[in-house]
Parts: structure tokens; C-alpha cells; sequence
């Protein structure tokens, strides 16, 4: 040792990095307990077990909106942003598809599509909302762990980990996801804080024809696999490998 | 089918995408990590594979990359919805997200540059710290680490040290410029960017802005010192150049004429994008002005051997060029693979603003602030060998 550091207490190598390691433990694990801290549930209420998931019967949504409306009150969505919106396909005679969601139809759909009522085939109402891939794409995976999934299955954003980096609104499929103007991202939680009180989505209960439906895919009872059986359904773009937990009765292949 | 091209929004855009999330920003960053990796490779051509000639910019070039280096993560902080949370990258980092790898890849990178600059200037501080006196010598001293022994053996060490680092920070940078092709290229939901050719694609891109920023300012400080440029040094990166731009517009060429060839679904929307709105980056500024004039230009430098004052008008103005050339793609790659929505039916437009916070203003504040920084450092220790022409010359600039 140098006679300058001679009298002086030193740290030996072995007693620096222990002391160094165990602060360096000791940091990480004050932000595991605040993690820990953020999974409280209502009582009465196991998330062990479940698998939410969701359905939209295309047969009968008529394009109200009323989804919309609800959704963006329930869950405070800011303007120009959405949750959840409803698509409009019209098929036209020559082949052509027009799609058109008119402020994400908030509105509803207050003009007719612009062709001529001749041209037209057919139209239908085509809602959005997250799908709840049961294996989404890796970048929503979140870089600083602000993304995870629920032990009953549903993908959410911790609003207080959120970097807003934006890898996961460009990773999402489905334009789901969007920056919230708080500098976080945000999307449907499938209304998770309602489901956990045995409420349904905001949306569900909003639709005046019943075209929502959500429900636990692991009870073979429940209204939503009740529903999923009467007919033939599909997901959205299924060759992302997303494996969606959003079924859509009565699909057309145009709807991407 | 899709709608009329028409207005700044046409066809069907998903409600949420009609905003452009990863801006100027997001075109920066993968520019300035793309000239600290370049840089960096033009150093260790000197230091590790015994390209004699760039010895008068292999220092400076090492310093380039440093500089640059200590500058990339900024636009990124000015891009974060919540910037204050950057660390959270670092402390609760998600495994399996690739934008998680950036603390980790970045701080190698900077702790593998940092010792590379210190132990190749280490003698010049020394010397520095034992000329001055007062403050500036206390600092020279502190830069030092208080360690003033210069002999033959500590300058075998340090010579050592470089050459191993030299080594080391080569797949270190091809792994900080290739992950961020990869952050794209691994976006499967994006067609115009999922494409694992993405990472090789970045790389290359990033030689080439590497080579021509350092020769751009290397033609620049010359001219600034009234000294001639040396010829060696040009001549030799002008032929690096030309291969390294040969290899890197091939690449961005077939990635596309592929898709073009294989007619998948995703080519009929792709063909829109390129076509309608990105005619003028892409077609006429990417492909045509700043690859085919610069690769024209380079052949001729390198096959003819003109005159010296016609070729350092080619190889300069191909460093312009192809510096615009890779800024060019860079915006083509971010902005464009967002301005197709995912609902493949639409298109949305993008007008970067003038002074907002991921504006224009402060962009070009970013970019330039590095440059000024590494005059800077200049001053602190010469870049150039004082043995050579450009090191010898007035230090005014």
C-alpha cells in the first residue's frame, strides 16, 4: 500500500464489493416489494384459474357507437385516442372494399358511406378493441417491465413504469395501443378494475344489441363460450401468431 | 383494394395510428449511433488491421465515435413520454423486450470507447500535466488519473490495451448499430420493416455514415487550417467508401426488389407507400441523388485517378452525399413504416414541426452540439499527430 493512504481506514477489495453487492441487492429488491404491492385484488376475487376473453358478434352490431361513448367516459380515453372503435366495410359490386370509422364512430356513423347506394353490395360494422394476445408481439414486452400480463390472462400497461418509449404501439398489430398524452402508452384493460368487482366491460354493458360479450374462456358455462358455440368464429390477423383472445362470430375475410 | 390517394390521411387508417409517434427523434438516434459505430470501425482499420494509412484520422476518428457515443441516448430522452422514468431500462428490465438491451449495450459500448480514448491519449495527458502548471495542470493531472509514469513498457501496455480493445469494440459496435436494425426489423406487424435483413442493412448503412462524416470533417479541417488534405488518408477511405456503399445500397435495393418479386399480400400497400409517399425521400433522394451520383463519383475517383483537385471534388461531394444518403434512409425506414397503417388499407402523412420538443430546432442542436464538443476536445489533447500536415496546421479551427 502507498505510504499516502498509510494510518487511513481502507477498504479491502473483498469488504468493497461485498458491501457493494449487498447494497446493490438490497436496492433491487425495495423496487420487487413495490411490484408485489400493485397486484391487490378485491376480496372475493381469484384471478388463479381464469382466462378472460371476448366476443363480437358482427351479425348484429349496427354501428351505434354507444360502445364508444361508453368506454371513453369509463375510462377517461382522451380525444382523437380510443379503446375501442367501430369500423364500417362496405363491399361494392366491382370488388372494392371502403372502410371508414368516422372519429372511431363516437358518433356513430352520421353520413352514408360516399358511393352510390347501386354500387353497394353489402356493409356491416366491423368492433375493435384490444385483442388480449395470448402471446403478443415482443415488443409490447415492454423494455423498463410497464407491460405484463395477468394471472387471468389480460396484457395491461403499469401506468407507473411507463417510460413511453412507444415500442409497443409500433409493435401492436392492431393499432390498439397509443400514446397517452400523461407520456404513457395506453389501451383497452378489457375494463379489468370492473371485471375484478364482477361488472361487465363498460362496452358490454353500453351495446344495445348485445353484440359484446365478455367472459372466462376456461368456464365451459359461461355466456361468452355459450355464444362462441353458435357459430363459426375467427381473430384478427391470425398469421401475427398473436393468438388472440377477441372472437368475432360471423367474420368476414376482408376484415383485417 | 385501396382508396384515393388524396389529402394528408387516404384510404382507412386505424383510428389510433393517424399520429406519427416515432418522429425526428427516432430518425436521429439510429443516425448518430450509425456515425459512432462507422467511426469506430475506421479507427480499428489503423489500430487492429494495419491500415497504415489512416494513421494521421485514427484518433480522431476514435474520438469521433466517443463524442458521438456520449450523444446518442439524448434524442432518445427527448422522445420519452416519461423521460424521467429512463432508468427504470436499467433497474427493472424486461428480459424478453429488445428495446431493454439499449442500457446494456450502450454502457459496454461507452465503458469499451471511454478506455480505448484514454489509453491511446494517456501519454499526451501525461506530457500536459507535467508542461502546465496551476489549474490546467491539476486537470491534465486528474484526466491522467494522477499516473505521469511514461516509459517504454507503460507505452507497450497502452499500445497493447488499444489494439485489444480495437478488437474488442468491433462486434460491440456491430451489436449496438445492428440491434437497433433489429428493433425494427423484429416489429412483425410492420411490413416495411420486419425484415431480418434489417440488422445488416443498419450496419452497413452505419459504415458508411461513419466513413463519410470522418471525411467530410477531415476535408473540412484541412481547409479550415490552410494545410492540403492528405491524400493517403482520402484516397484510402474513398476506396473503403465505395465498397462499404456498394455493399449497403445492394442490400436496401434487393431487401425491397424481394418483396416486389415475391408479390406477397404486403407488396400492393408497400408499392403505394413508396410510390406515393415516399417518391421524393426514397426513389429520388435515397436511390437515385445519393447513391447512384456518389457510387458514379467514387468509380471514377477510384478507377480514373483524376487530377487531385477533381478528386477531392468527388470524394468530398460523395461524403455529402452519402451522408444525406443514410439520413435519407434512416427517415425512409422510421417515418415511412409508419405512415402505411396496419390496417394495410391506409395512409397517414408526417410534417416534422419546427420548435417543438422532438421538433427540427433542437434536432439540428443535437446533431451539432457533438461536432463543437469534439473541437473541443481538441484543444484538450491533439487528435491529429503533430507529425502530419492537418496536426501541424493553424489550431484555430
Amino acid at each position: 500500500m502507498n505510504d499516502e493512504f498509510k494510518g487511513m481506514q481502507v477498504l479491502d477489495r473483498r469488504a468493497f464489493l461485498k458491501t457493494g453487492l449487498a447494497g446493490a441487492t438490497g436496492l433491487l429488491w425495495t423496487f420487487r416489494l413495490t411490484e408485489a404491492r400493485a397486484g391487490d385484488y378485491p376480496a372475493g376475487y381469484d384471478p388463479d384459474g381464469r382466462r378472460w376473453g371476448f366476443l363480437v358478434d358482427l351479425t348484429r352490431c349496427m354501428g351505434c357507437g354507444a360502445c364508444v361513448r361508453a368506454c371513453k367516459a369509463e375510462n377517461h380515453v382522451p380525444d382523437g385516442y380510443y379503446r375501442t372503435w367501430v369500423e364500417r366495410y362496405t363491399m361494392l359490386r366491382d370488388g372494392r372494399v371502403l372502410v371508414d370509422s368516422p372519429d372511431g364512430a363516437l358518433n356513430g356513423f352520421p353520413e352514408d358511406p360516399p358511393v352510390d347506394p347501386a354500387e353497394g353490395e353489402q356493409a356491416f360494422f366491423v368492433p375493435n378493441l384490444c385483442t388480449q394476445c395470448s402471446t403478443a408481439p415482443r415488443g409490447p414486452e415492454r423494455p423498463a417491465g410497464a407491460s405484463s400480463r395477468s394471472r387471468d390472462g389480460l396484457v395491461l400497461v403499469d401506468k407507473k413504469r411507463c417510460i413511453g418509449c412507444g415500442y409497443c404501439v409500433q409493435a401492436c398489430p392492431y393499432g390498439s395501443r397509443y400514446l397517452h398524452p400523461d407520456g404513457t402508452a395506453d389501451k383497452c384493460t378489457l375494463c379489468y378494475h370492473r371485471l375484478v368487482r364482477g361488472l361487465p366491460t363498460a362496452c358490454v354493458q353500453a351495446c344495445p344489441v348485445g353484440a359484446r360479450v365478455v367472459g372466462d374462456l376456461n368456464d365451459p358455462d359461461s355466456p361468452l363460450r355459450k355464444r362462441l358455440a353458435t357459430g363459426r368464429h375467427g381473430v384478427l390477423k391470425p398469421e401475427m401468431g398473436t393468438h388472440p383472445k377477441c372472437f368475432y362470430l360471423g367474420l368476414d375475410q376482408e376484415v383485417i | 383494394m385501396h382508396g384515393e390517394l388524396a389529402g394528408p390521411i387516404s384510404g382507412f387508417v386505424f383510428p389510433n395510428e393517424i399520429h406519427v409517434h416515432w418522429t425526428v427523434m427516432i430518425v436521429l438516434y439510429p443516425y448518430i449511433t450509425g456515425l459512432v459505430a462507422g467511426a469506430f470501425i475506421v479507427s480499428s482499420l489503423y489500430h487492429l488491421f494495419g491500415q497504415r494509412e489512416l494513421r494521421t484520422i485514427a484518433r480522431f476518428a476514435l474520438a469521433s465515435s466517443f463524442v458521438f457515443l456520449l450523444f446518442a441516448p439524448l434524442p432518445l430522452l427527448l422522445h420519452l413520454g416519461r423521460p424521467e422514468r429512463a432508468f427504470n431500462i436499467l433497474i427493472t428490465p424486461s428480459p424478453t423486450s429488445a428495446m431493454a438491451g439499449f442500457g446494456i449495450v450502450y454502457l459496454t459500448y461507452l465503458t469499451l470507447v471511454a478506455l480505448e480514448v484514454w489509453f491511446s491519449v494517456r501519454e499526451d495527458l501525461v506530457e500536459r500535466a507535467r508542461q502546465r502548471g496551476g489549474l490546467t495542470g491539476f486537470l491534465y493531472r486528474a484526466l491522467a488519473l494522477g499516473d505521469l509514469t511514461v516509459t517504454d513498457a507503460t507505452r507497450r501496455r497502452d499500445h497493447r490495451v488499444v489494439r485489444f480493445l480495437a478488437g474488442a469494440g468491433i462486434p460491440v459496435a456491430c451489436f449496438l448499430h445492428g440491434y437497433v436494425g433489429f428493433l425494427f426489423g423484429s416489429i412483425k406487424a410492420n411490413p416495411w420493416w420486419s425484415t431480418p435483413l434489417m440488422f445488416i442493412i443498419f450496419l452497413m448503412s452505419a459504415i458508411v455514415s461513419g466513413l463519410s462524416v470522418l471525411l467530410f470533417l477531415f476535408y473540412l479541417i484541412s481547409y479550415l487550417r490552410k494545410v492540403p488534405v492528405e491524400r493517403a488518408v482520402v484516397e484510402t477511405m474513398a476506396r473503403y467508401l465505395w465498397g462499404f456503399m456498394m455493399v449497403a445500397v445492394t442490400l436496401e435495393v434487393m431487401e425491397v426488389l424481394s418483396i416486389a418479386y415475391q408479390q406477397t399480400a404486403e407488396w400492393e400497400p408497400l408499392s403505394i407507400l413508396i410510390r406515393d409517399r415516399l417518391f421524393v425521400t426514397y426513389i429520388v433522394v435515397q436511390l437515385v441523388v445519393c447513391s447512384l451520383l456518389p457510387f458514379l463519383f467514387l468509380g471514377v475517383n477510384n478507377l480514373l485517378k483524376p487530377r487531385s483537385r477533381v478528386s477531392d471534388l468527388l470524394v468530398f461531394s460523395s461524403s455529402v452525399l452519402l451522408l444525406v444518403q443514410v439520413l435519407a434512409m434512416r427517415w425512409n425506414v422510421v417515418i415511412g413504416g409508419q405512415l402505411l397503417s396496419k390496417s394495410l388499407r391506409g395512409y397517414t402523412s408526417y410534417v416534422p414541426g419546427l420548435w417543438e420538443r422532438e421538433g427540427l430546432v433542437v434536432a439540428v442542436v443535437v446533431f451539432t452540439v457533438p461536432f463543437l464538443l469534439l473541437r473541443w476536445v481538441d484543444r484538450v489533447v491533439p487528435l491529429f499527430p503533430p507529425d502530419s500536415a492537418i496536426g501541424a496546421g493553424e489550431r484555430s479551427a
